[in-house]
């Protein structure tokens, strides 16, 4: 019996979409405006065999879904700008130690507790540096209520398959927007389990990657006994200080997502086959640059939106390919220093005309706005 | 008679370890794997969670599952792993620091919560990997290389927190009453629910050094001075336990752990 057609808000379909994918663990401190997420979890967690804690800070919380996904869950937390700061050591973390998990930063505007309730994407270079030393993650963003499900369900697979926290970083509008959703029903939308040891116990390296570049976890309490370490570990996870097995370690968490970059960077096209105006959007601009392109085409204006669903790493070929050939990019985001206007410039050069559109007082950015840059 | 030595947890190869001499850890380290071997503890269903400092450098050295962790955070780790899989033994092992300074809310919250883990905190009264700067269980007035005046602030009872708190079990034990602290260390590991024991450690190194005491014997010599049995301290006036510290069982109780309250809502959840 399948799930009937609901009217649901973002942050409820993120919920579901970590179910469908399996997801048993939640471990979170409420934030505005992410907290429905951590709501619909404690109440269906219990009745699905999960558990819901709620921890005594983002800290915590990140630490505890690192913890589960150790002893074998699909785990995930939420949270917003401020709860993302803190999450940022320990996620650092779960890179380190190759730990499979989720995390959904839902963007609010900023700096420091800024306007807890509007709508910004002002993390896009935190999602993607906010941690210290040397390393990459993968970062998706959806624009609908489909695509939180969905990029939900995606982001657990990325995590399960590739070994790797995932963040996913909807803006508040996307959080809080309410459309037409139907669950998909089991079985529908594929859902991946991460790849677990087979060999003899005593011979299993945790970090020992195979050829497509990631290792098979375990969980504790089987049958294979394991070390995990936040410090320069070698293959078996103990401490290592040789400076070839510290270059080993960092080339290995670059190298898996490099060798996997076409299946982990999604991007969907909107009328771009003859852009000469091309609009790079994500999250709630999306919507908002569909809008305009479609208002430009009836003025015979050749326009086409390329909506970024995965943040990081970078579409940089996509970009290259599409933006190349248009006469003007347009990049409108909710952020003043325009994070992925530099992106965009970096991947086409200085030449290029690229039309910035920023919010930054907390308002969304409407076609009107756009509409401005193309004249 | 044959003794529990508790060599089968230990890794090969990986002695001498890399604590100074008249540290404690390794004497609590011993304590805790005799105790293993006298609870018939199974590598695979073990979980040592470490901190970091010179205690979290304790995992290096098992054969146990491991998860060596950032700075203060053991606690919460380790909460996520026993929430999901409450079969597991889970053992954390923290320094002064680790625990209450940078740990201090996780260390609170994971005793209120009652999490059935057993906490193991090597108290020396500083940092010592970073060089021995005063933490904050230091006492007011000790020296230290960030208090070579003295120590302006006041030292915290990390038992006392615990009780507080509303940890199940708490015990304080010394490297100089061995025995007792791998006894006590079986006690907290068979208890339900968040237990403490609390290991006043010599720091000849540093602490020592600062503080009059720079021989390792005179670390112990202060141990057994000072660390008092329970029912001696209490019988201690206010003045005269000034400097002193009850060392055994200080806390056993038996309110239910969070697995066995969760899964109490989760009947009532289902039932209706």
């Amino acid at each position: 019996m399948g799930r009937q057609m609901e009217l649901m808000q973002g942050n409820q379909a993120i919920a579901e979409g970590a179910f469908y994918a399996g997801a048993r663990f939640y471990a979170g401190y409420p934030i505005t405006p992410s907290s429905e997420i951590a709501e619909e979890c404690s109440r269906k967690l219990p009745l699905l065999g999960g558990i819901y804690m709620q921890m005594e800070d983002e800290i915590a919380s990140m630490a505890a879904i690192v913890g589960a996904s150790l002893a074998g869950a699909k785990s995930f937390t939420a949270t917003s700008g401020p709860g993302f700061s803190l999450m940022q050591e320990n996620l650092g973390l779960a890179v380190m130690g190759e730990v499979p998990c989720v995390v959904i930063d839902v963007q609010r505007r900023g700096p420091s507790t800024g306007l807890s309730t509007k709508p910004a994407q002002g993390d896009i270079m935190q999602l993607r540096w906010g941690r210290h030393g040397d390393q990459v993650v993968i970062a998706l963003c959806p624009a609908t209520v489909s695509e939180c499900f969905h990029l939900t369900v995606t982001a657990f697979n990325f995590a399960e398959k590739f070994r790797v926290p995932v963040i996913l970083s909807p803006d508040e509008i996307v959080g809080h927007m309410r459309e037409t959703f139907r669950v998909p029903d089991p079985g529908a939308v594929t859902v991946i389990d991460r790849k677990k040891p087979t060999g003899p116990p005593e011979s299993y390296r945790p970090f020992a990657a195979d050829q497509d570049g990631i290792a098979p976890l375990a969980a504790y309490g089987g049958d294979y006994v394991f070390h995990v370490s936040s410090s320069m570990h070698g293959p078996e996870g103990c401490s290592n200080n040789d400076p070839a097995n510290a270059a080993w370690r960092i080339e290995q968490l670059h190298r898996k997502i490099e060798m996997h970059r076409d299946e982990i960077v999604i991007t969907k096209t909107f009328d771009t086959g003859d852009a000469d105006v091309l609009f790079v959007a994500f999250g709630a601009t999306t919507r908002a640059s569909r809008a305009a392109a479609l208002e430009l085409r009836k003025q015979r204006i050749k326009a086409g939106v390329l909506q970024l669903i995965t943040l990081w790493p970078f579409a940089d070929r996509e970009v290259a390919a599409l933006g190349g050939r248009a006469r003007t990019v347009i990049v409108p985001e909710m952020n003043y220093s325009g994070q992925v206007a530099g992106e965009v410039q970096r991947v086409l050069g200085s030449g290029a005309d690229i039309r910035r559109v920023n919010s930054y007082n907390g308002q969304i950015i409407t076609p009107q706005d756009i509409l401005k840059v193309t004249r | 008679m044959s003794h529990a030595t508790g060599i089968q947890y230990l890794k090969d190869g990986t002695l001498p370890h890399m604590w100074c001499p008249g540290c404690g850890i390794g004497v609590m380290l011993g304590a805790l794997l005799r105790a293993f071997e006298e609870l018939a503890y199974e590598p695979k269903d073990t979980v040592v969670v470490t901190g970091i400092g010179c205690t979290g450098k304790s995992d290096d050295y098992l054969v146990t599952n491991a998860l060596h962790t950032t700075h203060g955070r053991a606690l919460p780790f380790a909460t996520g792993i026993k929430a999901f899989n409450p079969k597991l033994h889970v053992v954390v092992l923290m320094g002064d620091g680790d625990s209450v300074n940078i740990g201090g809310n996780h260390f609170l919250h994971a005793a209120r919560r009652n999490m059935d883990l057993t906490a193991i905190v090597i108290n020396n009264f500083n940092f010592g990997m970073t060089g021995g700067q005063f933490s904050g269980t230091t006492p007011s007035g000790a020296f230290s290389q960030t208090s070579v005046y003295g120590n302006p602030e006041r030292g915290l009872n990390i038992s006392a927190l615990a009780d507080v708190a509303g940890a199940n079990y708490v015990a304080r034990e010394t490297p100089y009453h061995g025995w007792e602290l791998k006894e006590r260390i079986k006690e907290a590991l068979s208890k339900k629910g968040f237990s403490l024991v609390e290991v006043i450690s010599p720091c000849p190194t540093h602490f020592g050094k600062n503080n009059q005491m720079k021989e390792t014997r005179d670390m112990l010599h202060w141990l057994q001075e000072k660390g008092l049995p329970v029912d001696a301290y209490e019988r201690l006036s206010p003045s005269e336990r000034e400097g002193c510290f009850a060392v055994g069982k200080l806390v056993d109780r038996d309110a239910p752990d969070f697995n066995t309250s969760y899964e109490e809502m989760r009947r009532r959840a289902i039932g209706g």
